[in-house]
């Protein structure tokens, strides 16, 4: 284990980490508004990939492939929302977790019929794909775009909570609901707006893990859960947790697979360090999430009230 | 109080039946026809000499006993667990697992899985319990999938592709490996299970259980330690899950990761919702519309899950109560008509004398 290997693989980790939080964003948003359970999330990442993908590959343009995510997944908010969510506000959780298992079912299989089981090819785009030198250490170029596209995401989503009216009625709402429903505000329209906004964000994350992950049916579901431990890890609702739940989880999910086993192998014979180090390393984000719902039950930054 | 309110699942419409009615319910009568249907399944599939139905029927009942389960702690209790297949996996890598290493005594089968879920069922639920609403969901969901990543992990044991069952299981001279003998078990134990499940929600801890669901906060100003009680619900229900467990591996000769994914988790609240929430008997009902339902659509079409999802958004949107409330309702207008017949009688009486 030398450093360079440890710098790549936290950065790797950040790279997880800030496609989380893409997806984390939107996810604790309408938790922490609506109170709403959206396990379809992921379903709209996977919609994102395979748009961006189809519109990339027809018109080998990236940035087309981008911009085409964008109102499509906008559409396929406001679609979404007007046939089905807006139904399930009211109801209790397992009404929205049943619903939209549902719905998990039908975009996986939707996909399949077009697409086929196998993953749909998308390359990294040409311009990024040779290495960055960062401080003597080689780095896929593409990877670093991701860390900084998400990066420049996440400030965008900090200025937009903390310095607009928008922001400040979204924080109002993830608090207080019924109290700025009782001030006037249209808070089914702002819940909109979050939704659409979300699904925006996961449908770029998508987008952006194409090409390094594999586009394919059901590849909305290992994140979702990924981002579900997030969220908890983070504190529900809370931006500010989305971001460095999503950072701590990537990072730790990804040195741990490299680190573990080597780690491992200096305690233990080869034979039992092999089998153990991968089922301990997939396991560590599960166990880091026991052991702070067991300190912290509301997560290691939840929304400050007041 | 003649109707039952519509907030409580578990309100039993028998109990509202003035005793003078000597009819049963619409209820009990469902109920022995159901069981009694299920009873002749063997009967029937050796006469037709179609030995697919014993199977078929067979993942029914264990279906059944495992959405019983979860029904437990999502009815009575109110905990939405999304991770219960992970004691039906548990249950099953215990059989697959002991028999690799050429046990294949049923009793010991039986005990690993039940003394491991057990463990597991009270270490996840310990920690899961200190958290309520979507975090319960999540942590649960997440504690099964951390099991399912380490069963894909255990290479020795098959990793993602799964472990044959080397041997059934067997108790005495009785292996479970043969479909009709399995099949008999699994029903006994479902009707044990559905019997207990009456006595249960009318004992104390099901009173309890059930008060903690309405109103938590309630239950502990009146001084009952609410934690132990959700907790021991949990690990009952756990257990159950496991033994399932043990007779889905020997049903399908077979233990995979793919039996403690989360769509299997999906697919057991899916079977407890549809069938009806807090009754016992819903979750059977559930286990077999969902498994009827899915195989049909599977010999109609590769895509069924295209079809399946949206009907599973239509189910959740349109009914309420499920299946068994259809029953339930039924019962509530005939006691509501004998009610009224009773009260125009003592009317008549009145004015008689």
């Amino acid at each position: 284990m030398n450093v360079t290997l440890f710098v790549m693989q936290c950065l790797n980790g950040m790279q997880l980490g800030v496609l989380l939080f893409l997806m984390a964003a939107g996810l604790t948003l309408v938790f922490g508004i609506m109170n709403f359970v959206n396990l379809a999330h992921g379903s709209l990442y996977m919609m994102g990939a395979f748009v961006g993908a189809l519109v990339y590959n027809t018109t080998s343009s990236f940035i087309l492939g981008v911009l085409a995510v964008i109102p499509a997944m906008l559409a396929l908010a406001f679609v979404l929302e007007a046939l089905v969510f807006k139904r399930l506000y009211q109801r209790d959780h397992l009404d929205q977790v049943l619903a939209t298992f549902g719905l998990i079912l039908f975009f996986n299989e939707l996909i399949r019929m077009i697409w086929g089981p196998s993953p749909y090819y998308m390359e990294v785009p040409p311009a990024l794909s040779g290495t960055v030198n960062l401080f003597g250490i080689p780095y896929p170029a593409y990877r670093l775009l991701i860390v900084a596209s998400g990066l420049a995401v996440a400030l965008g989503c900090y200025l937009l909570i903390h310095r607009t009216r928008i922001g400040m009625l979204i924080r109002a709402g993830a608090t207080h609901r019924a109290m700025i429903g009782a001030l006037g505000i249209n808070i089914k329209l702002l819940n909109s707006l979050v939704f659409g906004l979300g699904a925006v964000l996961a449908g770029l994350a998508g987008m952006l893990a194409g090409p390094i992950l594999s586009v394919q049916p059901g590849m909305g579901e290992p994140v979702l859960i990924l981002t579900m431990v997030v969220i908890v890890i983070g504190g529900i609702g809370s931006i500010r947790g989305a971001f460095l739940g999503a950072l701590i989880v990537g990072v730790i999910d990804t040195v741990g697979r490299t680190l573990l086993p080597a780690v491992l192998r200096g305690l233990f014979e080869r034979g039992t360090a092999d089998t153990a180090g991968p089922a301990l390393a997939s396991m560590l984000i599960y166990i880091l999430m026991a052991v702070v719902l067991a300190l912290r039950p509301q997560g290691l930054f939840p929304v400050r009230h007041g | 109080m003649l109707t039952p309110s519509p907030s409580s699942p578990i309100v039993h419409a028998a109990a509202v039946v003035p005793a003078a009615s000597r009819r049963p319910t619409f209820y009990t009568l469902f109920v022995m026809l159901l069981l009694a249907g299920l009873a002749l399944v063997p009967t029937y599939a050796a006469l037709s000499g179609q030995a697919f139905y014993v199977t078929l029927f067979a993942r029914i009942v264990v279906f059944a006993i495992a959405a019983v389960s979860l029904d437990l702690i999502l009815g009575i209790g109110g905990l939405v667990s999304f991770g219960h297949a992970l004691y039906l996996g548990l249950g099953a890598y215990a059989a697959g697992v002991l028999a690799q290493h050429g046990i294949d005594n049923g009793w010991v089968h039986l005990g690993v899985a039940i003394v491991l879920c057990g463990a597991v069922g009270f270490v996840t639920g310990f920690v899961s319990l200190r958290t309520t609403g979507i975090a319960f969901i999540m942590i649960t969901l997440a504690f099964a999938q951390m099991v399912y990543f380490l069963a894909v992990s255990l290479k020795q044991y098959g990793g993602d592709d799964g472990l044959p069952l080397a041997a059934s299981s067997r108790f005495g001279n009785m292996s479970l490996g043969d479909p009709a003998t399995l099949y008999y078990v699994a029903f006994g134990f479902l009707c044990l299970l559905l019997l207990s499940g009456s006595r249960f929600v009318k004992a104390r801890f099901g009173m309890t259980l059930a008060g903690i669901r309405m109103n938590e906060r309630r239950m502990k100003a009146l001084g009952v330690p609410t934690l132990q009680y959700k907790l021991g619900a949990y690990v009952i229900a756990a257990i159950l899950c496991g033994i399932a467990g043990v007779l889905y591996a020997n049903l399908t000769q077979f233990v995979s990761p793919s039996y403690m994914s989360w769509t299997t988790s999906g697919e057991l609240i899916m079977m407890v919702v549809i069938g009806g929430i807090g009754t016992f008997v819903g979750p059977v009902v559930g286990a077999l519309a969902m498994v009827l339902v899915e195989e049909g659509l599977k010999s109609a079409t590769e895509h069924w899950m295209f079809i399946m999802g949206p009907l599973i958004v239509l189910i959740v949107l349109l009914t309420r109560r499920g299946l068994m409330g259809v029953v339930h309702s039924a019962d509530a207008r005939r006691a509501a008509k004998i009610a009224a017949k009773i009260a125009a009688r003592s009317k008549r009486t009145e004015s008689l004398s």
